[in-house]
């Protein structure tokens, strides 16, 4: 909150993750999960500016029904280049290597991942992967859409293809250790008295990310590798000529692709939860249910990948089932929604800019939802599959929804991360253009996709020209609603006031080290007595609280001196439990 | 209908289909007021300074109010989804009786052929109220027939035969779109279903062969004319291919694209100063119009139009002038 007193002072004794060495050597060789976070959010925003600008030369070409800014290969290109970078360079790495790799296991009180040397390898990787995609890039660039679809992908395409899916292979790896690591250690790296009950729902999301990752995952590599196998050696699987058949890539391709959409959203989720209860000074309505709706959509996520295929000829039986699973995977995530807005009910709302980031996420998550209903019908689908419904359904999930998402913990996390405050009336402006910058951009394209408006097309009929102008209008609004905070967040780096350490009077237990923290996070691990989220307990009612102690987990108003060098609870020593380990 | 909002309703699975969409946008449209209200309500109600109370809710209306909300969603999850497969069901059989059309798609036409042999290239004729069975197949990669007005869509997948049957219920012409990304001219695989009264489309299909025999006695005079000259892939004069350009957009060195309909291309014969393709210089000569006579014009065009049918054998890849000048 912003009036919270703050205490320049407190954590002064152990210098801060930021001032443990200046060099580059000391950034590229670092196994601070903290740095490394930092490596990775200097990795994404670099590959977000990248397919952002992809992004913009298609909005401009889809003005006009005509080809006047790039050609027809140029175009394909270019879809291909913003959905490979988007999807696998910037939205599967956003939340959880960024602020998941940075709060994790702050919140869970623990010193660090539980492999911090993976935890380095694996932002080696992502960025190894992504160069590949770059060089694949210059050479001349890739033509087969982020989905690769064969035969084209395997067969005709004359582009850069194995290239880029060597590059997408190399980063999934990346994406598998960290994966592991965040399993690993939540099992291993939570302090005392942090039950599995009462973990936030940021690390049991993480969690459930996690499990997803490193089941998924190698489904993705297999069918990558596949292609590349049908390209170099002529495997021949795929190819019809040879009695291969190009539909099984499609399967595999979507085992995986399916859950990575729940790669990409739940780690939003668990963004989303800590910040509402937050800034409703709330408890989240229904921890059990959120908890076990996270882990459901884990595992239904990986048997409704048939719901892409109703079009490709597949057993009317067979897409009936996956339609009904897809129904089936909607409840969970509907009661996410009721949860969170019940959530609000007898709270102390105030609306700072995390807020009001988190509430777009929870309406874009609503609007792209429900068009997933839709999308779930088979009779609806055969009508809008790989249309412009389709495009808005997933721009409002993964760009409406987790991007926003991303933009609220940024804002949320910031204060901690860089000890700084940024100017909150920027930070505000910015949440509410970009929450309707982007319906302005993207509510056209339902109507296109029910038009009939195909997806990848850079000419198209003069009947559709209207709403893609509208779309291209709008994402002017959005490009500046994304460009703002690189301004007034650069300018808090150099500017802002210091924040302390728990700005927000926050619960959890990342606040009740310092701004920044020190490099081995706390100097004593603390003791968790109570459940997430006590909010309303210690604003209104201390004597109701389970624990009777005020450092029970995280709370805006644990005296200064108790937190003093980093130190913040009455835990065993850091170090002893260092010593432990070896 | 309006066509600022519809693509039109051409067959008589789209009643069903709109029904179903237009109750889903009313749910949908009524859960977001539910939620947004309650959001607002609560954002004013709640926000921070206000003079109501607060108290914990109790754990049991909350278990109450969880289960309650569970229920009622998977319940209508459940319905939508028994609903909609229903309705996939009931249209899922052939009708034995359907006429039966083969469709051959490739980079980046649709071929198709009727029963009584007369062939099309991205074009569809159909009749009226009588069910039509396609029966369809790809010469290379994966494409999809998409026919907006009809609701209806079917990947082409090469390796096997791909089946998509509708009833038109419309007379008029609709596009046909190919929906599934396969390369370079992708958003240029277009193509028209006519939608006619059964007499005619009778008359029409029983025409079409001897169309044929008129596209034969066209390629004859393409060579004995000298446009092969100029227009054969293997010529050294800088001229566009005229494989598939019948029914694609055209780019004009003026900056129009028009369609290459009978008109364009008669026009171009006789007139070939008057549009101009872009990327090329206005070469051809302009006194065809002295030479030929009507009928030869006729079957020049009905050459042109079944060219990229695959006449040529030695024009393996077939690319429109369109596409050509893009580059
Ligand atoms: C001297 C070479 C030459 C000869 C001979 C010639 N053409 Fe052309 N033709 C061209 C060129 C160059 C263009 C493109 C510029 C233009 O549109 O005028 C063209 C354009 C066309 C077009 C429009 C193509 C498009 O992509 O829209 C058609 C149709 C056409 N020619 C048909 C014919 C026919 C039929 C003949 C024979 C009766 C013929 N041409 C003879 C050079 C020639
Ligand atoms: C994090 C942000 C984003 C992600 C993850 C994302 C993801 C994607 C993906 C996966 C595709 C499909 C690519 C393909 O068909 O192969 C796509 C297409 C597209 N996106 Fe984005 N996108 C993002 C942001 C944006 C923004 C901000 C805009 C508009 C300004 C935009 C405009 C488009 C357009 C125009 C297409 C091409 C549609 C087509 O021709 O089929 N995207 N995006
Ligand atoms: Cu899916
Ligand atoms: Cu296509």
């Amino acid at each position: 909150m912003s009036d919270a007193t703050i205490d320049v002072t407190r954590g002064a004794g152990a210098p801060s993750y930021l001032s443990a060495g200046h060099r580059i050597r000391s950034w590229l060789l670092t196994t601070d999960h903290k740095r490394i976070a930092i490596l990775y959010f200097a990795a994404i925003t670099v590959f977000f500016l990248i397919g952002g600008a992809a992004a913009t030369l298609m909005r401009m070409e889809l003005f006009t029904p005509g080809a006047d800014v790039v050609s027809a290969d140029g175009y394909n290109k270019l879809f291909t280049l913003h959905g490979v970078i988007m999807v696998w360079f910037f939205l599967v790495p956003s939340i959880p290597t960024t602020l998941g790799n940075f709060v994790l296991p702050l919140a869970i009180g623990a010193r660090d991942v539980a492999f911090p040397r993976l935890n380095l390898l694996s932002w080696y990787l992502t960025v190894a992967g992504g160069l590949l995609v770059l060089t694949s890039l210059l050479a001349g660039g890739v033509d087969t859409g982020w989905t690769f679809y064969t035969p084209y992908s395997s067969l005709y395409s004359n582009s850069y293809v194995t290239l880029a899916a060597m590059g997408v292979f190399v980063a999934g790896f990346g994406t598998i250790a960290t994966g592991l690591n965040f399993i690993v250690t939540v099992h291993t790296q939570r302090t005392p008295g942090l039950t599995w009950g009462r973990l936030p729902l940021f690390v049991w999301a993480h969690y459930a990310t996690s499990i997803i990752i490193v089941l998924g995952t190698p489904a993705l590599a297999a069918a990558l590798l596949m292609v590349v196998a049908e390209r170099l050696f002529g495997l021949g699987l795929l190819d019809p000529a040879r009695g291969g058949d190009p539909i099984i890539f499609q399967h595999v391709f979507w085992f995986y692709s399916h859950p990575a959409v729940y790669i990409m959203l739940l780690p939003g989720m668990g963004v989303v939860t800590e910040i509402i209860t937050c800034f409703a000074r709330r408890r989240v309505f229904g921890y059990p249910m959120m908890v076990a709706a996270l882990l459901a959509i884990a595992v239904v996520s990986f048997f409704v990948w048939g719901h892409h295929m109703f079009v490709s000829g597949q057993s009317l039986y067979a897409s009936l089932i996956f339609s009904f699973l897809s129904f089936v995977i909607a409840v969970p995530s509907a009661i996410k929604v009721f949860n969170w807005t019940a959530t609000l009910y007898g709270g102390h709302i105030t609306f700072e800019s995390p807020m009001l980031y988190a509430m777009g996420f929870v309406g874009l998550f609503t609007l792209g939802g429900l068009s997933g209903l839709f999308l779930a019908s088979v009779p609806i689908d055969v009508h809008v599959h790989d249309t412009y419904f389709v495009v808005a359904h997933f721009h409002y999930i993964m760009v409406g929804g987790t991007v926003a998402a991303f933009f609220a913990g940024l804002h949320f996390w910031w204060p901690k991360i860089t000890g700084r405050t940024y100017p909150e009336a920027m930070a505000k402006a910015a949440a509410i253009l970009m929450f309707l910058g982007f319906n302005f951009t993207f509510a056209p394209q339902f109507v296109l996709g029910y038009m009939g408006m195909p997806r990848r097309y850079h000419v198209y009929l003069d009947q559709f020209q209207v709403w893609h102008a509208a779309s291209s209008l709008g994402a002017v609004l959005l490009a500046v609603a994304y460009i703002l905070p690189v301004f007034y967040l650069g300018w808090s780096l150099v500017r802002g006031r210091p924040a302390g350490d728990d700005p927000w009077s926050a619960t959890g237990l990342e606040w009740q080290t310092a701004s920044p923290p020190p490099e081995h996070n706390f100097a004593r691990l603390p003791i968790v007595r109570e459940k997430p989220y006590a909010y309303h307990e210690h604003d209104e009612h201390p004597q109701e609280r389970e624990a009777t102690t005020h450092r029970a987990q995280g709370t805006g108003r644990t005296p200064g001196e108790a937190r003093a060098d980093g130190a913040s609870g009455d835990g065993p020593r850091a170090d002893d439990r260092e010593e432990a380990r070896e | 209908m309006d066509r600022l909002f519809s693509p039109g309703a051409a067959s008589a699975n789209t009643g069903g289909f709109d029904t179903l969409f237009t109750a889903l946008s009313i749910l949908s449209i009524l859960i977001v007021l539910l939620v947004g209200t309650l959001i607002v309500v609560f954002s004013v109600r709640f926000r921070k300074g206000s003079d109501v109370p607060r108290h914990r809710v109790p754990a049991l209306h909350a278990r109450e109010f969880e289960i309650g909300w569970t229920i009622v969603t998977a319940f209508v999850a459940v319905f939508i989804f028994w609903w909609a497969a229903g309705y996939r069901i009931t249209d899922d059989k052939v009708p034995a009786d359907a006429l039966e059309i083969h469709v051959e798609a490739k980079q980046w036409m649709w071929k198709t052929q009727h029963p009584s042999g007369a062939r099309e290239i991205n074009a569809l004729h159909v009749p009226r109220g009588h069910p039509v069975v396609l029966r369809m197949s790809s010469q290379d990669v994966i494409h999809s027939f998409y026919v907006p007005a009809f609701r209806l869509k079917q990947d082409v997948v090469p390796g096997r035969i791909s089946t998509l049957w509708f009833e038109p219920t419309e007379t008029g012409t609709y596009p046909i779109e190919c929906a599934e990304y396969c390369g370079t001219d992708h958003a240029r695989m277009l193509g028209e279903v006519t939608v006619m009264e059964p007499e005619l489309y009778a008359e029409w299909s029983a025409a079409q062969p001897e169309a044929d025999t008129l596209a034969r006695q066209g390629a004859a005079l393409f060579t004995a004319q000298g446009c092969s000259g100029c227009h054969a892939a293997a010529s050294s004069v800088h001229a566009p291919p005229l494989e598939g350009v019948y029914g694609r957009p055209v780019a004009l060195a003026d900056g129009r694209t028009v369609l290459a309909d009978e008109a364009y291309i008669r026009d171009s014969i006789l007139m070939p100063r008057r549009d101009v393709v872009a990327g090329y210089e206005p070469i051809m000569p302009t006194n065809f119009d002295e030479i030929l006579s009507l009928g030869e014009i006729a079957a020049l065009t009905a050459y042109i139009r079944e060219l990229g049918g695959g006449l040529p054998p030695d024009a393996r890849v077939l690319r429109s002038p369109a596409m050509e000048t893009e580059r």
